[in-house]
């Protein structure tokens, strides 16, 4: 990233009615670098309810910009609702190329109803709307839902503004697995415990997530659905039981089980039941990925000497080596479109973010840091979050697939590690 | 009201979790100290030890007290230096058939979580299968990981990386007490 054109400002998004007791386990976001061709939009001020007009319109425009792919152009404080009539020539002339305006009302149930409609200047046409019904507490995701909107409109692509990601936070002498909106908000805890939590995955329907815990003091894989907080034992077998990864059809697990000596792949069904073995290895296997289409699992190997990353057949069958530069290459995670594959590269004693474009099988170091880990694709497969180090404490950083947008994401006291970001809003 | 909940939920939390430190001088009266000041170590008459497992696994003079292997980077073959070692608990377990013994691996910080965990697995297997092939059940014995999740030496230079680059043996013996 060339240091010149680095944009480097910070955005804390801590609300005032956060107390200091809770702060420390919210995440906040800082943003360097944007990317080459920013859209140039304005964000009306939306008549109606003030604050709620307020919340919405803040999120709107902070998603916005947080993705780097937008560049806003000041309202000037100027209000309007979705029916006005617009002014193309005006804002065409301020430097707008979109242009969104919308209205806080009532719902005939009583609670909020944002509507908004986008427009292109350039071209002096509506782009569509459309309205959100939410509750007060809800106004922020109403906010996502209209920035998503607007990004898939300008941009062609869906945007993950809606999205929730998980991760683990260790502080004072406990484990927290965290579930936050995309944007480090609204964080909450999903389990707490004394022992280690590692490897949280989503199921592809975003209601429940997979994860290693160490509770029973030694590595136990469970499920645990998010809304009623159950959660149930998947592998529990002698020896270490952990890397889950799921199925694209949800029903299944890879995982791996070192019963039967080394750590090998397995596939168990989601309730634990129906355990089959993938691999037959004399070294270790480990970190299974489905490929998007559940054909295939990518996984780590030290079969040839040094961990590298390999495919194998979703049953099993024939396995063939995909890394071959350097002599540490793990945590293989294929794109949504199954194109590029993410990974973790030791280059010079350092460990650091790679992606290998599948069909030509170049490879791209993302990152300039050096302690890089658990990589985890967006699911528009835009950006990757992973784990890193700054200043000897774990922060999340999350990096476009083309290394020229960088977040990140830090908790003011605590490390944060093994991030994993959700699927799209359902 | 639903979103405020979880901060608050939260904050209790972690009210819960914190520790208020004790003053460390009390200006005023002396205060007994009933955890440490008694001047009387427990001894049980059956020779064992708080733990409830015998004197000579937990003694510091005893060879069978040292319970860590250590191994080098990204290794998983147990070094000569620990074959002794090694030979003292599989003769003690051989004489033992009801202890029990769970095989920890760890390693350093450095690389990917899972993959360590992998590599402390084997670090554990490769001492399991010295106990074995020098005469102990495998039903004995289980060997699991902790990969880099429980550091020893939570430090980040090489004497750090060293020191938890390991394998511990805990005991449990036929009556269920121990250390695991």
């Amino acid at each position: 990233m060339n240091e010149m054109s680095r944009i480097s400002r910070r955005i804390f998004l801590l609300l005032s009615l956060l107390t200091a007791g809770f702060a420390y386990a919210q995440l906040s976001v800082e943003i360097t670098g944007a990317g080459a061709n920013r859209i140039p939009v304005t964000i009306a001020d939306f008549p109606g309810d003030p604050t709620a007009s307020r919340v919405i319109t803040s999120t709107v425009r902070a998603d916005l910009e947080r993705s780097g792919l937008f560049k806003l152009v000041d309202n000037d404080g100027l209000a309007f609702d979705e029916n006005a009539a617009i002014n193309y020539a005006d804002w065409k002339g301020r430097g707008a190329d979109a242009l969104a305006a919308g209205s806080i009302g009532r719902s005939a149930d009583g609670r909020m109803e944002a509507r908004f409609r986008l427009y292109d200047t350039q071209k002096a046409v509506s782009l569509g709307g459309a309205a959100y019904v939410t509750s007060n507490t809800q106004l922020r995701a109403a906010g996502h839902r209209i920035a998503d909107f607007i990004y898939e409109k300008l941009t062609g692509e869906k945007g993950v503004f809606s999205t929730r990601i998980a991760y683990v936070v260790k502080a004072r002498g406990h484990f927290l697995l965290q579930i936050a909106d995309s944007d480090g908000q609204n964080a909450a805890t999903a389990l707490t415990s004394t022992e280690p939590i590692i490897s949280p995955v989503w199921s592809p329907d975003g209601g429940r997530l997979a994860y290693v815990s160490f509770e029973k003091k030694k590595p136990v894989v469970y499920v645990h659905s998010l809304a009623s907080g159950q959660r149930h034992i998947v592998a529990n077998f002698k020896g270490s039981n952990s890397a889950p990864g799921w199925s694209p059809d949800g029903r299944k697990l890879a995982v791996v089980l070192s019963k039967d000596g080394f750590s090998q792949l397995y596939s168990v069904n989601a309730d634990g039941s129906g355990l089959q073995r993938i691999t037959q290895s004399s070294g270790i296997d480990t970190e299974p990925r489905y490929s998007a289409d559940g054909g295939t699992i990518y996984f780590t190997s030290d079969r040839g000497g040094s961990p590298q990353i390999y495919q194998i057949g979703a049953n099993g069958g024939e396995v063939k080596r995909v890394t071959f530069e350097g002599s540490y290459n793990v945590s293989p995670r294929p794109s949504p479109d199954g194109k590029n594959l993410a990974f973790i590269s030791r280059r010079e004693g350092r460990f650091q973010l790679a992606v290998m474009d599948l069909a030509s099988r170049q490879v791209q170091i993302l990152s300039d840091s050096n302690k890089d880990e658990s990589p985890s694709f967006a699911p528009n497969g835009r950006m990757i979050l992973i784990a890193t180090e700054v200043g000897g404490r774990g922060v999340l950083s999350a990096v476009s697939s083309d290394g020229r947008i960088k977040q990140r994401l830090s908790v003011a006291a605590g490390d944060v590690r093994e991030p994993a970001w959700g699927p799209f809003y359902q | 009201m639903k979103k405020l909940l979880i901060p608050a939920l939260l904050s209790a939390i972690l009210a819960a979790c914190s520790t208020t430190p004790l003053p460390e001088d009390n200006k005023g009266a002396p205060v007994e100290s009933r955890s440490t000041g008694t001047g009387v170590a427990p001894v049980t008459a059956d020779g064992l030890d708080a733990s409830g497992l015998p004197r000579e696994l937990t003694d510091p003079k005893s060879k069978l007290s040292q319970r860590s292997i250590y191994f080098d980077l990204d290794k998983y073959e147990v070094k000569d230096e620990y074959k002794d070692l090694v030979a003292a608990h599989a003769k003690y377990l051989v004489a033992n058939r009801g202890f029990k013994v769970l095989l920890q691996g760890n390693t350093d910080e450095r690389g990917s979580r899972e993959y360590n965990l992998s590599l402390g697995q084997k670090r554990a297997e490769a001492v399991k299968r010295s106990l074995v092939l020098l005469g102990v059940k495998e039903d004995q014995i289980e060997s699991v990981s902790l990969g880099e999740e429980k550091p020893k030496n939570p430090g980040h230079d090489e004497a750090a990386w060293s020191e938890n680059r390991r394998a511990d043996i805990l005991y449990k013996a036929a009556d269920g007490r121990g250390e695991f």
